[in-house]
Formats: C-alpha cells, sequence, structure tokens
C-alpha cells in the first residue's frame, strides 16, 4: 500500500519544526536575518507582519523552495542546512499559497491526486480515488463532489480541494498563505471550520495573515516579524490587537478606524432603478462627504454595479444623476469627464500599467485633455502633476520615474489613487482599497479616503473586510445576487445585520 | 520606457550585431563598402524601413499587421494601372494609394477591435484577401510604362549621389519618432500593449487608437508601395509577397516585443539595417536565394526566441511558451 492510499481517516500527529537563525540574502537585500521560530506540534502558529517582513520568504525556506544562506532547520529532531521541495513534502510540509495550484479542467478527485494518482497498472482507479478524496473532505467537514469539475467550484470549495491535496500527500503541517483573501466572508466562516477540524486532528498549521480577527479567532500563538527579523512571539491569548500591531510596524499605531464628523451635505449622487451587467433595479442616494459602503457575498453584484457607474460595462436601464444632471456614462472617458472615478478591485490588472513609471500611470486618464498642447505631450506639466500628487499622497519612491511594477502594493494603490485625485473627481469609488496592502500602509488610505470625505466628495466603498466597512461607512447598502436587499444607518451597521441581509435564504 | 529614444544596453548589441556583419560582408565581397552599394542598400532598404515605423507601432499595441505584403501589391497594381493603363497624373495615382493603404487600415483596425478576432488571424485573413484582388485586377500581368517623373521617386538622386527615397525614409522616421515619444497618442500605443484594459479604465480610447495604429500603418505601408514601384519601374501582383517577414525580422531584430508594449524606433532601425544588409551582402556574395530563405527565417527565429526569454521586463505577466502573437490586442469588451 502507497503512502496516497492509507486509509484517509488515519490520524496523523503534526510536527515540530524549529528554525534557528534563518538568514536569506538576494543581491543587495537582506530577506531574513537570523530569525528563528519554532512550531509545536499540534499548534495554530500565526505569522504577522507588513508586506516585506519577510513572511513569504520564510514560508519558502520552510517548504524548501528558497535555500537560506545561513542558519537551520529541525524537523522531527533531525537537523537540516536547508530542505528541497521533495524532501519537504517528504516530512510533510505543505503550502496553501493565494493562487491555487489546481487544474480548473480536471475534476476534484483527479486535482486531489494530481501526480500521484492511485491506478491498476497503467489503469486509473477512479473509483478509489473518488472514495477516498470524498473521505478526505468529509474529515474537512465539506461536501464537495469528486466528480465535479474544479473550475465549476466556488473559491471557497477550491481552497479545500488544495488542502484536500495536502492531505493526500501525507501533511503533517499545512502553511497557510493569507487564505481568507480569496474567500468571502461565509466562505472565510467555513475555512475556519476546516481550520479547527484540523486542529483536532493534531495537524501543525502556520496560517499568515494580515487580518487580525483571524489571528485571535484562530491562533494559538503568534509570531511577529518585521524588515526581515523576527520580533516577538505571543500566547496568543495574553496579546492584544494594539501590542501586536505596535510590534509590526515598530511604533505606536492608532488602531482600527480613524474618526471622522460627518456632516451630511446635499445629496450628489441619485440612482435609480439601475440595470445591466447582472444587478437590477439598484436605487440608492449619496450625499457630499459621505462615505456609502457596499456589502455583498462574492457575486452579490458589488464590482459589477461600480462597474455600470463607471462606463465600464453597458448599463441596460436605470438613471444616475449628480447634482440633478444625467450622469449615465457609456465609458470610462464619459465617466471621468462626468467626474466619476474608480480605484478598481484588481489594481495589478486594471488599476495600472505595471511596466510604466509612477509618472506615466498618474496622468494616462490627464495626458490628452490636460497636459498636452495638441497632440504633444508637455514633459513639464507631467512633472509637476506627478511631484504635487506623490507628496500629497507620500508615495514612498525615489522619483517618478520608478517602475510602478517594482513598489509595494501600498504605493501602487496610492498611485492608483493620485491618478484619480488627479482628475479632480466628485464621486470616487472604492472596490476592495486596502485589499493586500500592508497595516501600515492601510491606515494611510483610509485616513486619505476620509480627507477626501470630508473635503465634501462623494465616496462609494466596496468591501469584503466586514470591519473594514463597518469602521469607514456612514451607510451600508447591501447587495445580494444583484438585487437591493436594504440599506443600513450609522447606529444599525452590524456585521449580524449586514449578514442577515447579505445571505438571506443562502444555504450555508 | 522612459526614453524610448535612446538605445539602451539591448539596443547595443544589435548595434553590434550590425556592425559584425557589415565588417564581414567588407571582407567578403570586394564592392560592399563603395559608396555606390551604400546608396544601393539605402534605396533599398527605403520601402522596408517605412513600412517598419507602421509596423512598429501597431506591434507595440500588442498587435500585428500580416497583410503589409499584400497592401504593397494591391497597391502598386492599382497605382500601376492608373498612371499606365487609365492614364491619371501620376500625382493623383499616388494619393489614391495612399487613401487605399489607409483604407485597408482601417478596416484591420475596426475588425480587430470591434470583434475581438486575434489580429494575426485578421490580418492574415485580409493577406489573402488583398493577395486575390490584386491578382484579379491585375489578371497576373505585369504593368509598366510609367511617368518619368514618377521614376524619379524611387531612382532618382539628389547631387547625383544621394537617393531622393532616402528622404522619404527620413520624414517618415521623423514623424514616427515624433507620434511615438512626444505625442499621447504614442503614450497609448504603450499603454494599450502592456494592459489594454487598464488603459480604457484610465479613460483611454482604446478602440479609436487601435484603428488609427492600423490605419497609420497602412499609409505607411503605401508611401513604402509607392518608392518600391517607382524603383522596379513595374508592378505586379506579387511584388510585396513576403514582404511581411522581413518586416517583423526587422522589428523583432530591433527589440520590438511581439508581446507588445516594448520596444524603440531606434532598434527598429538597425533591424531595418541589418536586413538590409544582409540582403544586399548575401546577393553580393552569390548566396542562391533558397540559402537566403534559410538564413532570414533562422534569424527570425532567433530574434523571437530571445524576445520570449527575454520578457522578465518587471511586472510583465509570465507567458508560458509565449505564443504572443495569437494574444487579441483588444477583447470584445473594449469600448
Amino acid at each position: 500500500m502507497s503512502l496516497a492510499e492509507q486509509p484517509a481517516s488515519a490520524q496523523r500527529t503534526g510536527i515540530e519544526i524549529t528554525a534557528s537563525d534563518i538568514t536569506k540574502e538576494y543581491p543587495g537585500v537582506r530577506a531574513l536575518a537570523g530569525v528563528s521560530l519554532e512550531l509545536r506540534a499540534g499548534e495554530v502558529h500565526a505569522i504577522v507582519g507588513e508586506n516585506g517582513a519577510g513572511k513569504s520568504t520564510l514560508i519558502k525556506v520552510l517548504s524548501g523552495a528558497v535555500e537560506p544562506t545561513s542558519g537551520t532547520i529541525v524537523v522531527d529532531g533531525q537537523e537540516y542546512d536547508k530542505l528541497t521541495p521533495a524532501l519537504a513534502q517528504e516530512l510533510g510540509i505543505a503550502v496553501i499559497y493565494q493562487e491555487f495550484t489546481l487544474v480548473p479542467t480536471l475534476n476534484a478527485a483527479e486535482n486531489v491526486y494530481l501526480g500521484h494518482y492511485i491506478r491498476q497498472g497503467p489503469v486509473l482507479d477512479r473509483k478509489r480515488m473518488y472514495q477516498l478524496s470524498e473521505q478526505l473532505f468529509r474529515r474537512l467537514g465539506v461536501r464537495i463532489d469528486p466528480r465535479k469539475l474544479v473550475g465549476d467550484l466556488t473559491t471557497g470549495y477550491q481552497q479545500i480541494v488544495e488542502i484536500a491535496k495536502a492531505l493526500s500527500r501525507n501533511a503533517r503541517v499545512l502553511i497557510m498563505d493569507e487564505p481568507s483573501a480569496p474567500l468571502t466572508a461565509s466562505e472565510v466562516e467555513a475555512m475556519y471550520a476546516v481550520v479547527d477540524a484540523l486542529r483536532a486532528e493534531g495537524m501543525t498549521i502556520v496560517y499568515i495573515s494580515h487580518r487580525m480577527e483571524e489571528i485571535f479567532r484562530l491562533s494559538d500563538r503568534v509570531s511577529v516579524l518585521r524588515d526581515g527579523k523576527y520580533v516577538a512571539t505571543r500566547n496568543t491569548s495574553e496579546t492584544t490587537r494594539r501590542e501586536l500591531i505596535s510590534l509590526m510596524v515598530g511604533r505606536e499605531l492608532t488602531e482600527g478606524y480613524p474618526t471622522r464628523d460627518f456632516e451630511p451635505g446635499e445629496v450628489t449622487l441619485r440612482v435609480d432603478g439601475l440595470s445591466g451587467n447582472g444587478v437590477t433595479g439598484i436605487g440608492f442616494e449619496a450625499r457630499a462627504g459621505e462615505i456609502l459602503g457596499f456589502a455583498g457575498l462574492i457575486g452579490a453584484g458589488r464590482t459589477e454595479l461600480m462597474e455600470l457607474l463607471f462606463g465600464a460595462k453597458p448599463i441596460e436601464s436605470g438613471e444616475v444623476t449628480l447634482h440633478g444632471r444625467s450622469v449615465v456614462s457609456r465609458s470610462p472617458i464619459q465617466a471621468i469627464a462626468n467626474r466619476i472615478a474608480l480605484v478598481p478591485e484588481d489594481r495589478k490588472r486594471h488599476g495600472l500599467i505595471l511596466p510604466f513609471t509612477i509618472q506615466q500611470n498618474i496622468t494616462l486618464p490627464l495626458l490628452k485633455k490636460k497636459l498636452s498642447k495638441g497632440v504633444v505631450v508637455s514633459p513639464r506639466a507631467e512633472r509637476d502633476l506627478t511631484k504635487e500628487y506623490m507628496a500629497d499622497l507620500r508615495i514612498k519612491a525615489p522619483s517618478g520615474s520608478a517602475v510602478v511594477g517594482n513598489l509595494s502594493g501600498g504605493n501602487q494603490q496610492k498611485v492608483v489613487l493620485a491618478k484619480w485625485l488627479a482628475t479632480d473627481p466628485e464621486v470616487l469609488i472604492f472596490d476592495e482599497p486596502t485589499r493586500g496592502i500592508d497595516v501600515g500602509a492601510r491606515a494611510e488610505i483610509y485616513l486619505i479616503i476620509n480627507r477626501l470625505a470630508q473635503a465634501g466628495k462623494t465616496i462609494l466603498i466596496v468591501s469584503s473586510d466586514m470591519e473594514e466597512l463597518i469602521g469607514m461607512s456612514d451607510r451600508v447598502v447591501v447587495l445580494r445576487e444583484g438585487i437591493q436587499e436594504g440599506i443600513l444607518h450609522k447606529h444599525e451597521i452590524t456585521q449580524e445585520a449586514v449578514m442577515a441581509l447579505a445571505a438571506q435564504g443562502e444555504p450555508e | 520606457m522612459k526614453n524610448t529614444l535612446l538605445p539602451r544596453l539591448k539596443d547595443f548589441g544589435i548595434v553590434l550585431v550590425l556592425v559584425v556583419l557589415v565588417i564581414a560582408f567588407s571582407v567578403l565581397t570586394p564592392h560592399f563598402l563603395d559608396p555606390s552599394n551604400i546608396f544601393n542598400i539605402a534605396r533599398q532598404v527605403a520601402t522596408l524601413g517605412i513600412v517598419a515605423v507602421g509596423f512598429s507601432f501597431v506591434l507595440i499595441t500588442g498587435g500585428i499587421d500580416l497583410s503589409v505584403g499584400y497592401q504593397i501589391s494591391l497597391n502598386v497594381v492599382v497605382t500601376g494601372m492608373l498612371m499606365a493603363q487609365v492614364g491619371v497624373p501620376w500625382y493623383v495615382a499616388c494619393l489614391v494609394a495612399l487613401a487605399l493603404g489607409t483604407l485597408i487600415g482601417v478596416i484591420n483596425g475596426i475588425i480587430v477591435t470591434f470583434t475581438g478576432v486575434a489580429p494575426l488571424i485578421v490580418t492574415l485573413s485580409m493577406m489573402m484577401i488583398l493577395n486575390g484582388v490584386s491578382y484579379l485586377i491585375s489578371k497576373g500581368l505585369p504593368i509598366f510604362g510609367f511617368p518619368k517623373e514618377f521614376s524619379l521617386l524611387g531612382q532618382g538622386a539628389v547631387l547625383g549621389v544621394i537617393p531622393v527615397s532616402l528622404f522619404f525614409l527620413i520624414a517618415v522616421w521623423a514623424v514616427g519618432l515624433f507620434i511615438l515619444n512626444k505625442t499621447y497618442i504614442g503614450r497609448y500605443f504603450y499603454a494599450i500593449g502592456n494592459n489594454v484594459e487598464a488603459a480604457r479604465l484610465s479613460g483611454v480610447n482604446t478602440r479609436r487608437t487601435l484603428i488609427f495604429v492600423y490605419a497609420l500603418c497602412g499609409f505607411f505601408t503605401a508611401i513604402g508601395a509607392i518608392l518600391l514601384l517607382s524603383r522596379l519601374n513595374s508592378a505586379q501582383s506579387a511584388t510585396g509577397a513576403g514582404f511581411e517577414f522581413s518586416v517583423l525580422t526587422a522589428c523583432v531584430l530591433g527589440g520590438i516585443s511581439v508581446m507588445g508594449g516594448r520596444g524603440s524606433l531606434f532598434g527598429a532601425f538597425i533591424g531595418v539595417l541589418i536586413v538590409g544588409v544582409l540582403d544586399n551582402g548575401l546577393v553580393l556574395m552569390n548566396v542562391s536565394e533558397y540559402v537566403q530563405l534559410v538564413i532570414k527565417g533562422a534569424i527570425l527565429l532567433t530574434a523571437v526566441i530571445y524576445d520570449a526569454m527575454s520578457k522578465n521586463a518587471p511586472g510583465r505577466r509570465k507567458q508560458i511558451g509565449g505564443v504572443p502573437l495569437t494574444v487579441p490586442a483588444a477583447p470584445a469588451s473594449a469600448s
């Protein structure tokens, strides 16, 4: 019987890993500087740190993808200078990355056993693979049809297939890299349940996350990295958010969301019976200086609604007015002229041209109308505009000619913001404004959004981060399956109230 | 990216290739470096160089125009017949050619932007159509007998030695450099080639820009066709056959990425010279036409492989296997 064919129900215990004094140097950069970390068998160990703190490099060292410059790794009492991917797999160390390594056109069972298919001679033993996959899924507390194509599964289920894949290879340490990032709120709950189930089996779990909520919900201990160095490890039950955040950023940081006095101005944006792009009959008003949040599960139509308002997708029917003037936009060009801006959800695909410089990105929407005489671009006007917004938003880069693809997530997001602020919009739409951004930059983005609201702009925010939505919004519009379920006012906004509307009638 | 005009390290490499070729041919053939041969090369590369400007622009937007060869064929046949058989003045015939070239480009551009079909397929189909049409019009027969003034364009010389076509080449390059490096349109080309959806969402009129780039390519190709017709003094439906691959070779050699978004006209210029020098040198060495084909094919392949392997520009999405020619420049949703 091969390893893969061991009964899936067999109890396995997690293992201990001790990393000592791990240093990893790249030419000119020290990604890890003498990091030591002790993982106890069967614990859920969270690792937190800002972007660039060295979390990814540490994962790569532990999974054998990267060879450390110096230091040792002790696994199950055996000392190693370095691991290789094959060795890590043999030792039972598995990583669940944010981007799944699944083949969408194969079914769930075929993905679980990809690379170590169960065979009888040269023939696939599908029946057994289905059986064993089903057992694995059951162990994780979910029912997934092993015959279903992975491409047809929700992101949450895909992640579970990915975890089952690791289990099928007898993983004893599961490293999860920001597992909640791609998931909706209800999927996150399901993922927590999976983590709990694995913990109950005694699996060692390394949990990497930006989100404080999850760390306190799931982990037994938490270690903090900063600038490639190990800072501290705490028992989760004995620490606070405030302490963790200050350990991460190395300074005291005001926790949570900046306060703001909202004095409702006049109604600016009015949406009435808006349909198209998968949403139907949306209607709301937003005021100058107001931050209007949009909640809903993935697929509820929030991003789709914003695409309509920004003219990125065609409107089928309905009316949108700004100060009583119709601003139904049939293209982003019209939306910009109507003084509507969209900071898109997918920064790298829709927000930026990564090989372009900061300057070329910031000036793109204005290049033709404002920064050119005839067809000729004025380099001076471009430079001045870039300087102004780089200073205003504190974009950290040597100059405007730095390529945005090389910037951190937070700075990239600021470039997107700068680009849109330069167009002097009256309505600013933020779709997942802090996704993939570290704590420090996140706080800065919140402050900028608040400042814009204070300046009388109308702000729409879509976010799957419930705390963020509740912390920032004056009112929240809840969508479900393309339909508006309700609008909650400041005093009514609670996670429960939002979820009640967002998940109505959902089987989960 | 910032200084598209200035040569970068990669371009220096290609300059070195050119220098080595020139030295090799001057050693191997006695007359290669004769002034008359140098001007001969200039005359020969005029059309290639002019078409390469528009072609580079199309490549930079992430597209390709395989129909340029038979655009030349149709243009020379139509222009030739207008002069030799209909008897219209040569300059009117030239204007018709320019309009025709632009129109073909507009049609290419409209199909590419509004259907989302890969430019490779659109322009390949156009290439076959134009090939057929130019045969039908000319009935496959050569056309000749043009006014003397017309032949001056491609054959004439200023001060007895400097070819007139060289001035056309320089003028088109100047216009090309201006558009690409000084205007917002040039920036749009790069923006679209790197990320058409981000460009659209930033308020770039991606459709108009793409139609413009194919139209410009058609316009420049028509100028090239006129010079070629004038130099050859005879028009045939086969005149432009295979030309698209010479242009593609020149551009890719010069570092214009077939994946879009990258490259400079300086590089393309060196690429054109390399192809021109090779053509000329191999003929001087009496290398057979078939051997020449093998050499040119091998060079194109090398250049494309080099392009695919050096696609590690920051932020560039990894593309396994690098099959860029099938990547549509504009998805159907672009507006």
